[in-house]
């Protein structure tokens, strides 16, 4: 007789827990959904709110080519836009040969001894050290050790130490990524491991190579701790006629100081003095925030590129 | 030129490389580290008073006639910051990794993946001038408060920490393997079991790593929890009141003293606690990674 009673209240159970468990798990798909919906929408919110507040200066051509000014409205970013884009293409010009020369050792050559241990703890750790620090040792060592001043070139190597964490670890991924069997069959036809890695292995990894560069590419033009004590906060008024390298006015002079527009907008704010702060701080950022988009789009586009001419020919 | 010098040169070339970027390291530890321990050595302070006085006010002289420079104030800030933000961050980012990873994998991979790049590309400058329009003024709203202040802080920073935690967590689920997941639904687990029970529990070590790197992001960021945070050096009374981190008072007082000064060295020395922290950051990591190694062979 307890069998009796006790099969259909098993049953019963058994139902209840398995209705339970299947309404545990349509709740957690329910939060999970909710959780990414949330990111999306805070996405959504910060690069809309950037665009739309900014959207006035964003188009106004004498905002983006006049001189920017200290206690007056109506300065414009002409100088900061052109800064930034130097100071990327100086930074990318040191930090992609260092980072590939690294990132091929570190992937093809390096030995497994004591040396290298050393020489990739050095990259992690520069690679966590907050950008502040790399910038104040910009400032001991660039600037006041080597005599540069707040300078183009100074800023420009701080950023290249901020990059070349980033760069190592994409282009060693890129690399390791290479199936092994591409290596043996460069080696059995005769190559040497440079050959190989210059012929065979750099061309396969070279979509990922340069997606990576240009995504980092994007971190470094919105980079401002690592510049504000490096390439200063100033931005004298650029004459692109001037070609004497060594007056302040030539665009080109890598030893004046030059403020980015990222640095531009935490000077502004922190100063505070400008009477049409916000006006010029949202067009800023809205063209910071343009220009990283486009770094973005980029990216994916020219991996994608590459990688067709690569498998097509 | 001959295969085996072309070798050699390739080999010499790239090593050169390597060696470049560690010397650079090497040296920016060092002359941080000098500059920070002179402090003690040159201007006679006290490690503990450094570490654990409460007043910030290096312009005026102490009781014993030393500069007043406990640092108290910003290291309680920055751990505030950090912890606050990766409690607002963590569930945030780990559930959209479970969702990108579990439920929609395609999604994960096609939309959601670039959309996170985006938010990982985007200044720091830019979170910081948000923060400073929209949550101070929002906080200040509700709280009667000035809007500035640690609560402030974190939630830029949690923002901020979100897309790098996030791309490392979905790392870490999808570098568990399947066949685990098979044999939790072969053994009639629902889904939401198989993720409690089998994967988020396989990837806890990836998972803490991840966590640790979006701290490490936390503690060192400055501009933008500058820009929030009130700049008061002061120890928080609670989460409303302006208060500051190493590196926000790092950040306004670099420009303003001379080298060489007692106010200038004890700066350099907030310099060195930082860096040490990143560095314990990065020890932590690795003492998860040889634990995780050990524990799965």
């Amino acid at each position: 007789m307890a069998d009796v009673t006790s099969v259909p209240s098993q049953a019963v159970r058994a139902a209840r827990h398995a209705r339970r468990i299947a309404a545990q798990d349509r709740f957690a798909t329910g939060v999970l959904t909710a959780i990414v919906g949330l990111v999306l929408a805070v996405l959504v919110a910060i690069v809309g709110y950037i665009l739309v507040n900014g959207a006035g200066k964003l188009f106004d051509v004498s905002f983006l080519t006049s001189k920017p000014e200290q206690f007056r409205a109506g300065g414009g970013i002409g100088p900061e836009l052109f800064n930034s884009f130097y100071l990327l293409v100086l930074t990318l010009v040191i930090s992609v040969p260092v980072s590939l020369g690294a990132a091929v050792f570190l992937a093809e050559y390096a030995p497994d001894n004591a040396a290298t241990t050393v020489a990739k703890t050095a990259i992690e750790t520069l690679s966590s050290l907050p950008s502040i620090v790399v910038g104040l040792f910009g400032f001991l060592f660039f600037v006041l050790q080597c005599g540069w001043g707040f300078s183009i070139l100074s800023g420009s190597l701080a950023l290249t130490m901020f990059n070349i964490p980033i760069l190592v670890r994409t282009i060693q991924q890129a690399l390791e990524a290479v199936p092994r069997t591409q290596r043996d069959a460069g080696l059995a036809l005769g190559l040497t491991k440079w050959e190989t890695t210059i012929h065979v292995l750099l061309p396969a990894a070279m979509p990922a190579i340069v997606t990576g560069v240009v995504l980092s590419a994007g971190r470094v033009f919105g980079e401002a701790a690592a510049l504000i004590y490096t390439a200063g906060q100033s931005a004298p008024a650029l004459d692109f006629l001037n070609f004497d390298l060594t007056s302040a006015s030539c665009p080109w002079n890598v030893f004046r100081p030059a403020e980015t527009l990222a640095v531009h907008i935490w000077k502004i704010n922190s100063e505070g003095v400008v009477p049409d702060l916000e006006a010029v701080s949202n067009g800023t950022a809205a063209v910071l925030m343009v220009c990283i988009l486009a770094f973005n789009l980029l990216a994916r586009w020219a991996g994608k590129a590459i990688a067709r001419r690569l498998t097509a020919e | 030129m001959p295969k085996h010098r072309l070798e050699r040169c390739g080999l010499t070339v790239t090593g050169a490389c390597v060696a470049l970027v560690t010397v650079l390291v090497v040296t920016l530890i060092v002359m941080v580290a000098s500059h920070g321990l002179a402090t003690f050595a040159n201007d006679g302070i006290a490690v503990g008073d450094f570490l654990l006085g409460t007043t910030w006010n290096p312009h005026q002289a102490d009781a014993n006639g030393n500069p007043t420079v406990g640092a108290l104030p910003m290291i309680c800030g920055s751990f505030a910051v950090t912890i606050l933000s990766t409690v607002i961050a963590l569930p945030i980012a780990i559930g959209s990794a479970i969702f990108v990873v579990e439920v929609a994998p395609g999604f994960g991979r096609r939309v959601f993946q670039p959309l996170i790049e985006l938010l990982v590309g985007i200044p720091s400058v830019v979170y910081g001038l948000i923060g400073l329009s929209v949550v101070v003024a929002w906080t200040r709203s509700w709280s009667g408060s000035t809007g500035y202040g640690i609560l402030s802080a974190s939630i830029v920073l949690a923002v901020m920490v979100l897309p790098t935690v996030t791309s490392l967590s979905i790392d870490a689920l999808a570098s568990v393997p399947h066949e685990y997941r098979e044999g939790s639904y072969a053994l009639g687990c629902t889904r939401w079991q198989t993720i409690w029970n089998v994967v988020l529990r396989s990837a806890t070590p990836s998972l803490m790593t991840a966590t640790i790197l979006g701290m490490t992001r936390a503690f060192g960021e400055s501009l933008a929890v500058q820009m929030v945070i009130g700049n008061s050096a002061q120890i928080p009374g609670s989460l409303l009141t302006p208060a500051s981190t190493l590196t926000s008072v790092l950040t306004m007082g670099m420009g303003n003293e001379a080298m060489g000064t007692v106010y200038n060295d004890v700066l350099w020395s907030l310099a060195l606690l930082l860096m040490a922290m990143s560095l314990v950051f990065i020890l932590i990591i690795h003492l998860i990674g040889g634990r995780g190694a050990v524990r799965h062979g």
